[in-house]
């Protein structure tokens, strides 16, 4: 959170409404997202109950666990899910198109769209990982074989939750995550966790306003919460007494189906509340308009699709437990160079962000008071063609000269070479920028390639969207401080034990 | 007045609370809130005072997460706690095949507290005592802690295990521990659970003339591995969790302090008439609570009783949005103050001057940005 974020926070105590953080949305919202609203049994360790899923809001697919203790039962909900999850995730293995690498000498293809997974709340992306863990590495064949679309759908839930911890990726979001970077409440950060009070303050009902639809919004008989969870009062007083009604019915083998029935209908009750708040979210934040770099972030997220793809195709072998030593490091760095690029982009695409920066001095804006684009420099063995122009701005200035700077609005290859500061008595200041880059190779700059007097830009210590690649050792050199060398493919190989891992 | 008639006093004519780990632990959660270390001191029922002022709490628990939890306890304790003792051969390193196997739990049900404590005193003293004798687990040991002057019996959830004069406060939770990772939120409150014990047996020892350290900070965890019924155990190092429960005891100790600077009759006497329904009127009841200085933060919604009160009447106030969102609003009490300073509708105080300088700029900056969408 920021000082921006947090005054936005006090608007929307006064406003009684949710106040806009971004001026663009930063995450990609596919045309047909697959909404997924898990339920766990309570005390046990990620024990499905039930789930409404589907990419069509007018026809969610209700799938439940009569007894959710029952271990077969358990299995056949995994096979149902998969039955929806399966076919989704297959719908866009169709158009692909050419993506040029290695400078334009090779081609490599790539699925032209990607599935995309909500979830109301970070308990769900829990759900998804810990599902596709007890899922993933089950057999078809053995003691406890399992429908072959199991440890497949096990697979492809561990691809989503892997995806989540990936800055920047959309694959799989957690609602309550995706609506509070963008938009700030009058409560605390830990009461918008409940996706119905933060929908509460984005967009109350007619007549209401953010304050009184978020007080409604936590009862949780009118509002039950988005799960994983349920409420304890619903488990003790609804959920309790239908479970033991429908073990009855099974255990006097009569009115099971009616009893079953009743069962999907408490629980419907729980869900569906849920899954019209998650497509209301959809909408509005489809609603907001896109920043420009987020289609190179969903780019990479069919990157990653395709190459799951393949790998699958490939008969590849699941994802492990954990990862070995070497992978582990390789996969922190990967997310923190996806973090810092992802920082910048979004600063760069939205002026809200970069607001941030402002106001710790990292960033000003100001207007090209002075220009000289012919300036050369001629101190050094070569003439050079280093433009100059003079920015003022009333923002607060905190860089000095020397300083490396770039701006969202010029070409990413054109920096500036902060040359020096003065403030002046009006409270405004005038830096005086030097320019390389993006101007040809010739001592005169092409039209428009030095910004012109009048001109307001953004300048920036914030730079480059790209980060140095971490060198790695092999597998094979792993050093003894990290275990050695993982046998291939280490002790996390799935066992013939993991197939047949309890699950009581 | 003493002390304890002056608690009695804001107790009123009821029994005061039953204390058990959980609620020792809570103790630790807000420190800095007078109302909370007075309403407790006296030992109030801030669970039914918070429902008869219409802002109920809401700490439900399920039934299905307390029936696991009763078979994963009674799995890992069948057979004179067979797994229990496989388990803490493996996880301490013991070569001992069998122990002793104590349970304290009051066989006629009938047995007062007194005398079930003195029980678990003598038989906890004895094996301190005797360190070369074989490994004994005691079940449901009864023990006590001063909470505010006041001895405070807690709920025996625990077994303790004594081996070669060195003991360990073992707890069986039933959320599991899935690849070697668990809920953090989970093991954090059961850390500080079993603190409470562990602080409760060293006192007990202490008090006996024993070394209290004999009873480990490593404390023993019991959890489902993964996704089956399987237990594991793990040993949680809880001294950091020691450390934060002696110092809020102590803390409470010196209520006097607090006290002196309320009115003589303060009182949140919750007796009840024939009905049920208690006799003072919920106005009444706040007004009390009002002559006490609160100090809600969000984080009291998962830790106490009266939060929903509490959350009410610190409405507009910045704390209420989290502390993160106090310190960035430059640590202004009031949202509209903070708004007022930002839209320089209002001159700052002398040690907001700084504060009002980056509010000011943040709301010049906002408003800027948002001239563009609206
Ligand atoms: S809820 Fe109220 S009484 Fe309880 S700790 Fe928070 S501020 Fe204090």
């Amino acid at each position: 959170m920021s000082t921006l974020t947090s005054l936005a926070r006090a608007e929307a105590v006064v406003a009684e409404r949710a106040q806009r953080i971004t001026l663009v949305r930063h995450l990609h919202v596919a045309d047909r997202p697959l909404v997924f609203v898990p339920l766990t049994l309570a005390g046990e360790a990620n024990a499905p109950l039930a789930a409404m899923v589907g990419d069509d809001p007018d026809n969610p697919t209700l799938l439940i666990v009569p007894q959710p203790r029952n271990r077969d039962q358990r299995f056949a909900f995994a096979a149902s899910l998969a039955e929806v999850v399966l076919p989704y995730v297959d719908s866009f293995r169709g158009d692909v198109e050419a993506v040029a690498v290695n400078r334009g000498k090779d081609i490599r293809v790539r699925y032209a769209d990607a599935p995309q997974l909500l979830v109301p709340n970070p308990g769900g992306v829990a759900f998804t990982r810990l599902f596709g863990r007890s899922t993933r590495f089950r057999r078809t064949d053995g003691d406890y074989p399992v429908h072959p679309s199991v440890p497949l759908l096990g697979r492809w839930l561990t691809w989503f939750a892997d995806r989540a911890e990936h800055p920047g990726s959309s694959a799989l979001l957690a609602m309550t995550e995706a609506l509070t970077g963008h938009w700030a409440t009058g409560q605390s950060p830990l009461e918008d966790a409940q996706l119905a009070a933060l929908m509460a303050w984005i967009d109350p009902p007619d007549g209401m306003t953010g304050t009184q639809a978020a007080a409604a919004a936590e009862d949780p008989v009118t509002c039950p919460p988005a799960g994983p969870t349920t409420d304890p009062g619903f488990d003790n007083e609804i959920l309790a007494p239908a479970i033991e009604a429908y073990e009855r019915a099974v255990a006097a083998d009569s009115l099971v189906e009616r009893r079953r029935a009743e069962l999907e209908d408490v629980l419907r009750t729980q869900l569906e509340p849920t899954w019209r708040l998650m497509w209301r979210a959809v909408a509005l934040l489809h609603d907001l308009p896109a920043g420009s770099r987020v289609a190179g972030r969903w780019a990479e997220d069919r990157d990653a699709f395709t190459n799951h793809c393949s790998h699958l195709d490939d008969g590849g072998v699941p994802q492990p437990r954990r990862d070995a030593a070497v992978a582990a490091a390789q996969r922190l760095h990967r997310l923190e160079r996806a973090q810092a690029s992802y920082d910048v982009q979004r600063a760069y695409d939205d002026p809200m962000v970069m607001a941030d920066h402002r106001l710790t001095g990292e960033a000003f804006v100001g207007e090209v008071t002075a220009a000289d684009p012919t300036r050369i420099d001629d101190s050094g063995k070569r003439r050079v063609l280093r433009p100059r122009i003079t920015v003022t701005t009333a923002d607060v200035v905190l860089v000095t000269p020397g300083t490396t700077l770039a701006s969202p609005h010029r070409p990413t290859n054109q920096k500036a070479t902060v040359v020096s500061v003065a403030r002046n008595d009006a409270g405004t200041a005038e830096v005086v920028l030097e320019l390389t880059g993006g101007m040809g190779s010739s001592l005169t700059p092409p039209a428009g390639s030095v910004p012109e007097v009048g001109e307001r830009l953004c300048w920036t210590t914030l730079t480059g969207f790209f980060f140095p690649a971490g060198a790695f050792p092999s597998r094979e050199e792993t050093p003894w401080t990290h275990g050695g060398p993982p046998a291939p493919y280490d002790d996390d190989t799935p066992t013939a034990e993991d197939a047949q891992e309890e699950w009581s | 007045m003493n002390l304890a008639e002056r608690l009695a006093t804001i107790r009123g004519g009821v029994a005061p609370t039953r204390h058990n780990a959980r609620t020792i632990a809570a103790l630790t959660s807000n420190p800095g809130c007078a109302r909370r270390a007075v309403l407790d001191c006296a030992g109030v029922d801030k669970q039914r005072l918070a429902a008869h002022i219409d802002h109920p709490a809401r700490f439900g628990q399920s039934q299905f997460a307390i029936t696991r939890g009763n078979a994963f306890e009674a799995q890992v304790k069948a057979n004179g706690c067979a797994e229990l003792l496989r388990l803490l051969r493996e996880l301490l390193d013991l070569d001992i095949e069998e122990v002793a196997y104590d349970d304290l739990e009051s066989v006629a049900g009938r047995e007062g507290n007194d005398l079930r404590y003195a029980r678990a005193r003598t038989l906890l003293t004895h094996a301190a005592a005797q360190p070369d004798q074989a490994g004994t687990l005691f079940d449901h040991p009864l023990l006590r802690l001063d909470v505010a002057g006041q001895q405070a019996y807690l709920e025996p959830d625990l077994i303790a295990f004594q081996h070669a004069g060195r003991f360990h406060v073992v707890e069986i939770k039933s959320f599991a521990v899935i690849d070697g990772r668990a809920d953090p939120g989970k093991v954090a409150a059961a850390a500080i659970q079993s603190a409470v014990y562990v602080l409760a047996m060293r006192t007990l020892l202490e008090e006996a003339g024993h070394d209290p350290e004999i009873v480990s900070h490593d404390v023993v965890l019991v959890c489902p591995r993964d996704f089956s019924n399987q237990p594991m155990a793990v040993l949680v190092d809880v001294r950091k969790q020691l450390a934060v429960l002696r110092r809020q005891l102590s803390r409470m100790t010196r209520i006097d302090a607090l006290l002196a600077d309320l009115p003589a009759t303060l009182s949140f006497d919750l007796a009840v008439d024939d009905t049920g329904v208690p006799t003072r009127s919920p106005q009444s009841l706040i007004d009390a609570l009002n002559e006490v200085e609160a100090r809600y933060s969000p984080e009291c919604l998962a830790a106490c009783e009266l939060a929903y009160f509490c959350r009410h009447e610190a409405h507009g106030c910045t704390a209420a949005l989290g502390k993160s969102v106090r310190e960035e609003l430059g640590g202004i009490e009031r949202v509209e103050t903070a708004l007022a300073i930002a839209r320089e509708q209002r001159a700052p105080a002398e040690d907001q001057q700084e504060a009002a300088e980056l509010l000011r700029a943040a709301a010049r900056l906002r408003a800027e940005l948002l001239s563009g969408v609206a």
